[in-house]
């Protein structure tokens, strides 16, 4: 800085941050400056346009809005605005306009940056407005997604249409018509109060009755759907999609307890948010060969860019992309059971690993097994199911789902057996436990039954879920494995780099970041018998336990949605830059803010890693 | 009219552009032909494209011809932004005696002034902020006459420039500003078109301090000013330069 500029610092050495601010940083600062005149009444800084400067209002007062036009706040002499967008994203993220007649002082957002790295003063004032830092970067990012904000009963437009159970299969038809849904509410009216029995569906019109060559007469309870899967009243949109893609079906009753407030379908969804991954979703269950959908396995990846620009969190996309997953296994086994005829033997196919746990993202190989029907004679039936896996292996393969290095996967006979065989291979793992082969199998304790009889998952949940929580070596072993990989920070609060493929340093989000923490996760759940699958529900699970306080269980919650989630940018922001995705991250290619708050969250991955040696004596060599 | 006397009038008649050309072409001291060589943008270009640089300087007195340039200040900026990172300041050795009235004035010392340096050693730096941009000054008499004469005295060679006068466009805007006696009876204040008081008129901010760069400075965001309110960023450069 030029000496004979002294009144422009004198100026700001009066007002915070930069009074408490050193000399020489501060001279560094003015250095920057650049003036600037605003007429009053004129646009200073539009919404979403690059944001590189941190502006200082020299004389005259600016007006600041939310994104809605809404005013914000006024900021006058000696005040700073903009540090928002310079945090965040570099958009703008508050437009403002000038008030009066307006000379600022436009700081460059390398000396901002600077100024945020160096200055904890500076730091902590910019951040003002989020006390407790890590909470809020994770619900900001939450509050602009409408899907994550609005209710479902928001989607209800009418009264729920409904029928008598007991109604004949033209009736319900003719009342579908009159009213013009695409569902019908089946309700039992023998008691009290009407209770929703089943649900009958365009498309179960179209399916079981038509195709069929129903008499008109058949009493629809014939061919209506029960069990129903529904959703409460107070659950949010996202919930709703995220039922939907879990359980494949388009139409979703809203309860209050018993009573039914109204149906939501899968199309008041995709017209809530046109792009949807769920459009994705019923787009796949319409191709007829792998070559159909291959082809629409190229929108996943633009499926997943919008989800993150759309500030979708991670539970939201990881969900999407596993039911996309999910989807695509399933219409392959549909296919391949057309091709190779109906299935000797019972089973049920397995996802594994991220799928199961609800955790995908795009870069992913599968995993997946089979349970076969007890009454499964190998040298009768192995070769159909051997057939079958390789089919669906081989088309996930060419959907961008590559082979599975470890070889879990289904196409080895090792992971393709009956259920008592599964049984065994749990009670071994559980009871007889070894590092080395938990090591190995740890990805089973993540499964989902996504086709086929289901419930011999639910019996190796169960199993898993009574045995698991009553053996202390299992879970030791088990947390000893989950201590390999820790969180790349040093003693000194700086981020612990290594050299990858392309000879960068950089550290691995995967690696060094979700997967320690889905893996310490996992051990809690186990341990206090929950049979959920997504780390957050696990989350959910421990927190009734009491297992953990209430605190860690929010941390440990944040800092996986934030380690994931600058997971998730990394990968959208290679996807549009053309670049092949993966978790390695350069430290300079992070935002200041984001860099500051993966130290907070890798500080909890730390803690926590210590409370589970703590907790299951993780330290001890048990089993030698 | 000798013959040289009409070359030169055929040459300071010529638009600004093609005035740098010849000058470039007449000019034997290799800084001011590199200073012509740089060039001067088009007399249509608009001002939001006009690349500036305000400055200003402090002189023993009013009479180029009797007194001197002690301080000069300079900041290059556009109607965007004023780079305060590339602002320059020098205090030079007047040529004579420093006046008690103009140390009081830019506190300016004797001792300051010892161990200054001949403009001649700051020329190189000087024309580094200069080449390429048009001058913005408050008061052209001073600026463009002091400086003709300074190099008239160390190049032989005097300086010929097109600039922006902020006091002049003040001037302008202002043509009744010394109300007649029967206005004053009337309550009608004279208007100031001195710097500090035009600023007052824009809602922009008082220096305290006074010397040859914040006055740089201060002009700067006077001209970003001006233009905001009476002209527009499209506005032809010709239109205001002088």
């Amino acid at each position: 800085m030029q000496a004979e500029l002294i009144d422009i610092r004198n100026h700001m050495a009066q007002y915070p941050p930069f009074d408490e601010m050193a000399e020489e940083l501060l001279d560094r600062v003015v250095g920057g400056i650049e003036v600037v005149y605003f007429k009053a009444g004129s646009q200073i800084l539009e919404f979403g346009e690059p944001s590189n400067w941190l502006y200082y209002v020299r004389s005259g007062a600016v007006e600041i809005y939310r994104r809605s036009g809404e005013l914000y706040n006024r900021i006058s002499e000696g005040e700073i605005f903009g540090q928002f967008g310079l945090l965040m994203n570099r958009k703008v993220r508050f437009p403002a306009k000038a008030l009066e007649d307006t000379l600022v002082y436009k700081i460059p957002g390398e000396i901002f940056q600077y100024l945020w790295e160096n200055d904890d003063n500076f730091a902590d004032f910019v951040e003002i407005e989020d006390r407790s830092r890590l909470r809020s970067a994770v619900s900001r990012r939450e509050k602009s997604n409408q899907l994550m904000t609005s209710k479902v009963t928001r989607l209800i437009a009418r009264e729920p249409v409904s029928a008598p159970h007991t109604v004949r299969l033209q009736e319900a038809a003719r009342i579908m018509t009159e009213n013009g849904v695409s569902a019908l509410l089946l309700m039992d009216e023998e008691g009290e109060k009407p209770l929703l029995k089943g649900i009958i569906t365009d498309r179960d019109l179209r399916t079981r009755a038509l195709s069929e060559a129903l008499a008109s007469e058949t009493p629809i309870s014939e061919i209506m759907s029960e069990d129903l899967i529904t959703i409460r009243s107070n659950m949010f949109i996202f919930e709703a999609m995220l039922t939907m893609l879990h359980n494949n079906v388009h139409h979703l009753p809203v309860m209050d307890r018993d009573e039914v407030r109204g149906v939501i379908a899968l199309s008041d969804i995709v017209k809530y948010e046109s792009q949807s991954s769920l459009y994705l979703v019923s787009n796949i269950y319409h191709q007829q060969d792998v070559k159909g959908l291959k082809k629409i396995s190229l929108d996943v990846r633009d499926s997943f860019v919008r989800m993150v620009n759309e500030d979708a969190n991670s539970h939201m996309i990881g969900s999407a992309m596993a039911g996309i997953g999910r989807s695509f296994t399933q219409r392959l086994l549909a296919l391949g059971e057309e091709k190779l005829g109906p299935p000797p033997v019972p089973y049920c196919f397995l996802a594994l690993g991220s799928m199961a746990r609800d955790e995908q993202l795009v870069v992913t190989d599968q995993d997946n097994a089979m349970i076969l029907d007890d009454s499964f004679v190998p040298e009768e039936h192995d070769e159909y199911f051997l057939a079958l896996a390789k089919f669906v292996s081989d088309g996930l393969a060419e959907c961008g789902y590559t082979y599975c290095t470890g070889d879990i996967m289904a196409t080895n006979q090792k992971w393709r057996q009956p259920l008592r065989v599964w049984k065994d291979y749990f009670t071994d793992w559980i009871d007889n436990p070894k590092a080395e082969a938990l090591l190995n199998s740890n990805i089973f304790f993540d499964l989902d039954g996504i086709y086929g009889e289901t419930d011999f998952a639910e019996q190796l949940k169960t199993l898993v879920a009574d045995k698991a929580s009553n053996s202390q070596r299992f879970l030791a072993m088990l947390a000893r494995n989950a201590l390999n990989r820790t969180p790349p920070i040093g003693f000194f609060r700086t981020f612990v780099l290594e050299e990858d493929g392309k000879h960068q340093k950089t550290f691995n989000l995967k690696r060094r970041g979700t997967a320690p923490l889905s893996d310490l996760i996992r051990v809690h759940a186990l341990a206090c018998g929950s049979r959920a699958q997504n780390s957050f529900e696990r989350l959910k699970a421990i927190g009734n336990t009491k297992l953990l306080l209430d605190d860690d269980l929010g941390n440990l919650r944040d800092a996986l949605e934030f380690i994931s989630i600058v997971r998730i940018r990394h990968q959208a922001l290679a996807i549009e830059a053309d670049r092949q995705p993966d978790n390695n991250v350069r430290p300079e290619d992070l935002s200041p803010f984001e860099r500051s708050h993966l130290k907070d969250a890798f500080q909890v991955v730390s803690g926590a890693q210590k409370f589970l040696k703590f907790r299951y004596h993780a330290g001890v060599a048990r089993n030698v | 009219m000798s013959s040289e006397e009409q070359a030169e009038n055929s040459v300071t008649r010529l638009p600004w552009p093609e005035q740098f050309k010849a000058l470039a072409e007449q000019s034997k001291s290799p800084i001011l032909k590199a200073y012509y060589e740089s060039g001067c943008v088009s007399p249509e270009t608009p001002l939001s494209e006009v690349p500036f640089v305000a400055l200003d300087f402090e002189t023993t007195g009013l009479d180029a011809n009797q007194h001197s340039i002690v301080s000069i200040g300079l900041v290059p900026f556009t109607l965007d932004g004023i780079q305060l990172g590339k602002a320059r300041h020098w205090i030079v050795r007047p040529k004579l005696p420093l006046h008690q009235t103009s140390i009081t004035i830019h506190g300016i010392t004797h001792s300051d002034i010892d161990q200054a340096p001949d403009l001649n050693d700051i020329l190189k730096d000087l024309f580094a902020s200069l080449n390429g941009r048009i001058p913005v000054v408050h008061y052209r008499n001073i600026e463009r006459s002091f400086f003709d004469v300074a190099l008239q005295w160390r190049l032989g060679e005097g300086i010929r420039f097109p600039l922006i006068d902020t006091m002049a466009i003040e001037a302008h805007l202002h043509p009744d500003r010394n109300p007649s006696r029967w206005q004053q009876l009337l309550g009608k204040k004279p208007v100031s078109i001195r710097l500090a008081d035009s600023r007052l008129r824009y809602g922009l901010p008082h220096y305290a301090a006074h010397n040859a760069l914040i006055d740089a400075v201060a002009t700067a965001e006077l001209l970003q000013a001006q233009v905001l309110h009476h002209f527009s960023r499209d506005t032809r450069v010709a239109d205001l330069w002088l």
